[in-house]
């Protein structure tokens, strides 16, 4: 049975373009990792200041082995939005969609279907795959058992687990960022970019909850799939997607891929990422069907 | 559209929670109502409400002999290994006799348009398809008649966007209002377990408690404190993107969206004139009373918008049915982004 792979979701945050340089230079260099998705999926407003970014990275990450799927916006709402969404679909790369709007232009050409796509079946799945899904990473929600179930049911269709990082949980038209400091997403003077990791939420208790990145909003607890590769193998999953933060992904992939060649257990995983500068505590409950935020012992 | 033409009236499309409040809406003047079967393939799943195949079925037909349309929302997202459930809701809805199923995961569309091709498929808001792109793939798929459009839209943009598309466009126009697109929120989920998507319920009542803590009442979901009420303040339910949060820049109050329903009235002309076919109440947990009250004042404001005719009384009749008071237009003025 072929080894379980590592990829790089897109990054959700709104990183200056130096930082966002600096980052893929170094997963070309150092980053066990087989995929790389590049691309902003949250604001169409950040985009005029990242494009430059893109073909760069896409160069260097290529030249270093890497498959680089470039993935496209959750909510394209502007006619420049939806624009960019559809000469991207033209294209002849594989994109990663968000949005079923990209499959009207798509004509067939592979995809792979993110995890912000509302697909939560084999019927939908496979009904994908007519159009020309070759991947599938299943909304964060869905059960590793669920996820077995529809793996097993479309087996030509890569099935990857969002594995690590925040949960992509909500987006709106309403920008938060904007929000918290009196603007509108018309006006917000992209105040995101103060937020590396999406700006934490809590309770009025002080109780951690959620983070909010310009227009989408996260978990603030840091999810991660410490799943042993047996398992994961059995349920039909081929890749483990790591969600770009702050915290050293590097260190990130590295422990990943201990776990996935058998030199480390779960709880090593696990007890590894914590001693890095998470954003939030960890939670892992998703995997097993529990909600979201639950921590399980793993 | 001809100016020296005279509209048709905005069609107006009713909850109906219950087979009372159905009969309600029938009597109150609508022009079609919307409902769901007593379980997880409909997304508003709360204790008490929806119907049974035999009561849709005696549903349909007293909408019938008035003239009203039934609209049956089989609008989660099927469970894998189960999607059989989901699509026995689509048969079960047009033996009932349905004129139209509205739909959101593509595996019940699939099986709608190929096992019954002689029915109506409207596009749900669960799809959150809020682009002419996103609507042409589930119109050239499915072969929909209508979308209900995602609240996430101007009005200018619904003007636009109904220039670029063949099919008809629903909206919402008054009731509870999402402040995430539709479908795509995890929020209850996450902090629940409950998923909107999967099992119809947000911010359940079972995951609900109160607390009365110095003299403050606290309202919590999934053990989260969700706001906080003095002793002067109303309570209210502590749907989670209505909440009171803090952040990371000391901002502290409704981050998400303000405790507030959504009340579009006075913007019927501007929608009919965007080219929209259909508005639609929300507010299937509502009771019979409340739905009669608004469905007579919208069906009043839908027929004096087609006649050109100010709705300003509107808005008296509707003032105190809002959630805790308050209304908003929501995303259909761009500022509220």
């Amino acid at each position: 049975m072929a080894d379980i792979e590592l990829a790089l979701g897109p990054c959700f945050f709104n990183w200056p373009a130096e930082r966002l340089r600096d980052f893929y230079a170094r997963v070309a260099d150092e980053m066990p990792v087989e995929r790389v998705y590049l691309g902003e999926v949250v604001c169409g407003k950040r985009q005029p200041f990242n494009d430059a970014v893109w073909p760069v990275a896409r160069d260097r990450l290529e030249r270093a082995g890497k498959t680089v799927v470039a993935s496209l916006l959750a909510l394209p709402t502007t006619p420049r939005e939806r624009r960019l969404m559809r000469e991207m679909a033209a294209s002849v790369e594989t994109i990663e969609i968000n949005d079923m709007g990209a499959l009207a232009d798509r004509g067939g050409r592979p995809f792979v279907a993110g995890p912000l796509l509302n697909v939560y079946n084999e019927t939908a799945l496979a009904l994908l795959q007519e159009y020309g899904c070759v991947g599938w990473c299943p909304p964060v929600e869905v059960p590793l058992t669920e996820v077995a179930t529809i793996a097993h049911a479309v087996p030509e269709v890569e099935t990857e687990l969002f594995a690590f990082g925040r949960l992509p949980l909500a987006v709106s038209a309403r920008c938060y960022n904007a929000r918290a400091v009196g603007r509108a997403k018309d006006s917000c003077q992209y105040v995101c970019g103060e937020h590396a990791d999406g700006m934490g939420v809590r309770t009025l208790d002080d109780q951690d909850f959620f983070a909010v990145n310009g227009i989408q909003t996260l978990s603030h607890a840091v999810h991660v799939a410490a799943v042993a590769p047996e398992r994961l193998q059995a349920a039909g999953v081929r890749r483990l997607r790591l969600s770009p933060h702050t915290t050293d992904l590097v260190a990130v992939a590295q422990a990943f891929r201990a776990l996935l060649d058998g030199a480390s257990e779960p709880s090593e995983l696990l007890a590894t990422l914590e001693s890095l500068d998470l954003p939030g505590a960890p939670c892992n409950g998703y995997v097993e069907g529990e909600r979201g935020v639950a921590r399980l012992a793993v | 559209m001809d100016a020296s033409l005279r509209p048709d009236p905005l069609e107006l499309v009713c909850p109906a929670g219950t087979p009372a409040a159905l009969r309600a809406a029938v009597d109150a003047g609508a022009h079609s109502v919307y409902c769901g079967f007593r379980d997880e393939t409909n997304a508003r799943n709360f204790p008490g409400l929806n119907f049974s195949p035999e009561e849709l079925e005696a549903g349909v037909a007293y909408a019938h002999a008035r003239g009203v349309k039934v609209l049956v929302a089989i609008n989660t997202f099927a469970r894998p290994g189960a999607v059989e459930v989901w699509r026995d809701s689509v048969d079960a809805a047009a033996i009932a006799g349905a004129d139209a199923l509205i739909l959101a995961d593509l595996a019940v569309l699939d099986h709608a348009a190929a096992h019954h091709p002689e029915l109506r498929l409207h596009l749900s808001v669960q799809a959150a398809a809020g682009t002419p792109e996103a609507i042409h793939f589930y119109t050239e798929t499915f072969g929909i008649k209508r979308v209900v459009l995602p609240r996430v839209l101007s009005v200018e943009e619904i003007a636009r966007l109904n220039r670029e598309v063949a099919i008809e466009t629903e909206v919402f126009v008054f009731g509870g209002l999402c402040v995430m697109a539709e479908g795509r929120c995890l929020l209850s989920s996450y902090a629940t377990g409950k998923s909107p998507n999967r099992v119809g319920v947000c911010s359940p009542p079972s995951h609900v408690t109160y607390g009365d803590e110095d003299g403050c009442l606290t309202a919590r979901l999934g053990g989260f404190t969700i706001d906080r009420y003095g002793a002067d303040e109303p309570a209210g339910y502590p749907t989670l993107c209505k909440g009171r949060f803090r952040t990371d820049n000391d901002y502290e109050d409704h981050l998400f969206g303000d405790p507030l329903s959504l009340n579009a009235a006075t913007l019927l002309s501007g929608l009919q004139a965007a080219g929209v076919k259909a508005v639609k109440i929300e507010g299937r947990q509502r009771g019979k009373a409340y739905t009669a009250q608004v469905v007579r004042a919208f069906r009043r404001a839908v027929e004096l918008v087609a006649q050109n005719r100010a709705t300003d009384d509107i808005q008296a009749l509707l003032a105190p049915l809002s959630e805790g008071g308050g209304d908003t237009t929501g995303a259909y003025q761009k500022t509220w982004r």
